[in-house]
């Protein structure tokens, strides 16, 4: 078939079963946007910013299990979606992005709305090309979609320069991707996983430590029934909320800088550490030379470059998570006694009762947490949950009962504020059954708060709770803890009238002072189905507690705050 | 933690901006390059890439495994065993004695490959140790310029 550059985009995305993109058009992607213009196969939603185009991308990624699409132009359209793309890789969602160049003829001579796009976006993707000739175009998307979903998935930008998408060339997409260098390890070493098993059958105190991973593998179900069938207590990385169901005797609760003091105390107490698809990071290890200082660790990761990093795993399993728990629990079913870790399980209680999550209420003044636990309890499993970055978004990762994988939608490695609303947007597009809210901060929103228009014009009603304590809420809590109170550019007192703000837009606004003004205006914006903003003045001087000071050790948590 | 000198040997597709895959990669984990070398191996599609590094056995472990992870990056390898050499070529004024220059070339597996009007330069190729013995040797000659290649290693 001999069609242009621009169609070939086309017929990909087609071929690659693409329901929706997110992007902005510009100068140099025209071409394509005109090719978009003529076809009915997928919609396409313009945003109307490029980073809000990226994370809508992964916000849909995440929630649906499947790659996620952005477009966007040269230069500027590009630079302001490298936040996006950068988000992405840290959190290994599978994306592939589709840039606009200048023209062959014009790379290198400093054009208009020129960037060495490439060289910016090398090391925040997993893998990225620059189409010379359209002869290539589709092996290049049909490898971008394969990089982006196998191995360890990841964002994928492929920069397309205009003439090439101008360029008539044979389009053949039925090729399979041959790629002799690359070549992702999906089936675990058995030697090695029963190595692993008879670890877990001698162990007294055992320990899941479940990452996003499980979560991208698919592998939730099954790590749920493995837990369930061995006994084995849980903690749960950021990223991997919802892996467990909150109500799971199991489950412990999240670990690390702001985990639950049970969860990090398991985690310094076990003498196995399980860990499966997570990857050590410093908000969750703290100080490393204390962590898990009495277990041996089993290591399961798609990304052989994960393992051993941080921490030395005595038990390296390179493989799916999904694979390699199915392999274990063949051979745990025999080996592993599930009665053995009653007195594990006692001392974990123990934990729990000692001191578990929780807040003081405060007279009249709405406590933040109470906010996120009295959306648990009115949407509970009917809504996804995403945030920005933040007090907030701790609050939620702390206090909200998840239920299921991909209810949980934030930005985790890269701690993009902003994230947010346009993932909001996203999750509303995979699943349009479910609310979609998005918890956020007087801060965070206001940083692509432009995506008002995108949700109002394709009627993708997220509804936006801003948790308002007119601070930057997080990087206060720190100078108050750490800087002597010296309250440095964080106070946000002038606010705009988010009421009137979220009408000018075409949406619905609310200004929350009390609990029962809450249930209200929450009811009230999911019965109307509109896209909206809650305003909800929550008490300003919150901290996120416990918590673990940077460089501390996870048993020496800070579980409470008294103001000096 | 033992900062130990290493040779990696890395073959990679040889395609556009595959170096610059490689050479970011060291930059932006804070791996230090020593030197580098690349040429297109012989009747392939690949090239080889020579770094040489220093770092302690887990930062060198961790290298290997991010460069593997490069997409277009066949195969890595630290080199145990192996013949390593480099060349050296400097540029000597015509005002020192040759003869001298000759004899110690000869002892680093060199030579005068080139006299001019004014200067001369002189090769060699041996072990890097050697190759900074000889630098150090030549010094007395007065160089006006000195070249390094590079290592290049191959697996007894």
């Amino acid at each position: 078939m001999q069609i242009s550059g621009a169609q070939m985009v086309i017929e990909a995305l087609i071929a690659e079963e693409v329901e929706v993109i997110f992007g902005y058009p510009g100068g140099a992607i025209m071409n394509v946007y005109d090719a978009i213009y003529q076809q009915s196969s997928f919609q396409h939603v313009l945003t109307r910013h490029e980073q809000a185009a990226v994370h809508a991308a992964e916000g849909y990624a995440k929630a649906s299990g499947k790659v996620g699409v952005a477009m966007i132009t040269s230069g500027p359209g590009f630079t302001n979606a490298i936040t996006g793309i950068a988000d992405a890789y840290m959190d290994s969602v599978p994306l592939v992005v589709i840039s606009g160049q200048v023209p062959m003829s014009l790379i290198g001579t400093d054009a208009f709305q020129e960037i060495d796009a490439v060289g910016i976006s090398r090391p925040c993707t997993k893998h990225n090309y620059l189409v010379t000739d359209a002869k290539d175009l589709a092996r290049i998307l049909k490898e971008a979609f394969y990089l982006a979903r196998t191995g360890r998935p990841g964002p994928v930008h492929v920069d397309i320069p205009k003439d090439v998408t101008a360029q008539i060339a044979l389009f053949d997409y039925s090729k399979e991707v041959e790629l002799e260098t690359y070549k992702p390890t999906v089936k675990g070493n058995m030697r090695q996983i029963k190595k692993a098993v008879e670890a877990i059958a001698n162990a007294k105190r055992p320990l899941l430590y479940l990452g996003g991973g499980v979560i991208s593998s698919g592998a939730a179900e099954l790590v749920r029934e493995f837990s369930k069938m061995t006994q084995i207590p849980a903690v749960e990385t950021f990223m991997a909320r919802g892996t467990l169901h909150h109500a799971d005797p199991l489950l412990i609760s999240m670990l690390g800088m702001h985990g639950s003091y049970a969860a990090n105390m398991a985690m310094s107490e076990t003498d196995l550490v399980i860990g499966l698809g997570a990857r050590f990071d410093d908000r969750v290890t703290g100080k490393l030379s204390e962590f898990a200082k009495n277990a041996q660790i089993i290591h399961v990761d798609i990304d052989p470059a994960s393992i051993s990093k941080l921490v030395n795993a005595h038990f390296p399993i390179v493989g799916d998570v999904k694979n390699v728990v199915e392999s274990m629990m063949t051979l745990a079913k025999d080996q592993v006694d599930p009665l053995r870790y009653a007195p594990w399980h006692n001392t974990i209680a123990n934990f729990n009762k000692l001191h578990p999550l929780s807040y003081t209420e405060e007279g009249d003044r709405l406590k933040p947490q109470w906010v996120v636990q009295r959306i648990g309890q009115l949407l509970g499993d009917d809504a996804n949950i995403s945030t920005d970055v933040g007090q907030h978004q701790m609050w939620t990762a702390q206090f909200y009962p998840f239920s299921r994988p991909r209810q949980w939608n934030s930005s985790g490695g890269l701690g993009t504020m902003g994230y947010g609303f346009p993932a909001a947007i996203g999750v509303k597009r995979a699943d349009m059954e479910r609310v979609s809210i998005n918890i956020t901060g007087d801060g965070s929103i206001l940083m692509n708060i432009q995506e008002l228009m995108t949700a109002v014009e394709y009627n993708l009603p997220v509804i936006n709770v801003i948790l308002n304590n007119n601070f930057l809420g997080m990087v206060r809590q720190w100078q108050t803890m750490f800087y002597d109170k010296r309250h440095s550019s964080t106070d946000l007192s002038i606010q705009p009238d988010f009421v009137k703000l979220a009408e000018s837009f075409g949406g619905v606004g609310y200004r929350v002072t009390t609990k029962e003004e809450f249930d209200t205006a929450l009811k009230d914006a999911v019965e109307k189905n509109v896209v909206a903003l809650i305003d909800v003045v929550v008490a300003r001087f919150e901290n996120v507690l416990p918590m673990v000071p940077a460089g501390g050790s996870l048993f020496n948590m800070m579980l409470e705050y008294k103001d000096k | 933690m033992e900062q130990a000198r290493r040779v990696i040997s890395v073959i990679v597709l040889n395609e556009a901006s595959v170096l610059s895959r490689i050479a970011g990669l060291f930059s932006g984990r804070g791996y230090n390059i020593e030197s580098l070398t690349v040429a297109p191996i012989p009747d392939s599609k690949y090239s080889r890439i020579t770094i040489v590094t220093a770092g302690s056995i887990k930062v060198v472990e961790q290298i290997i495994k991010q460069l593997h992870k490069l997409i277009p990056v066949l195969k890595v390898y630290e080199h145990a065993d192996l013949v390593e050499k480099e060349m050296a070529m400097v540029k000597i004024p015509l005002t020192e004695s040759l003869g001298d220059i000759e004899a110690l070339a000869h002892a680093y597996n060199g030579r005068i490959v080139n006299v001019g009007s004014d200067t001369l330069i002189v090769m060699v190729a041996d072990e890097p140790m050697r190759v900074g013995h000889f630098l150090e040797a030549i010094k007395r000659f007065h160089p006006k310029e000195i070249v390094r290649s590079g290592s290049v290693a191959m697996e007894r």
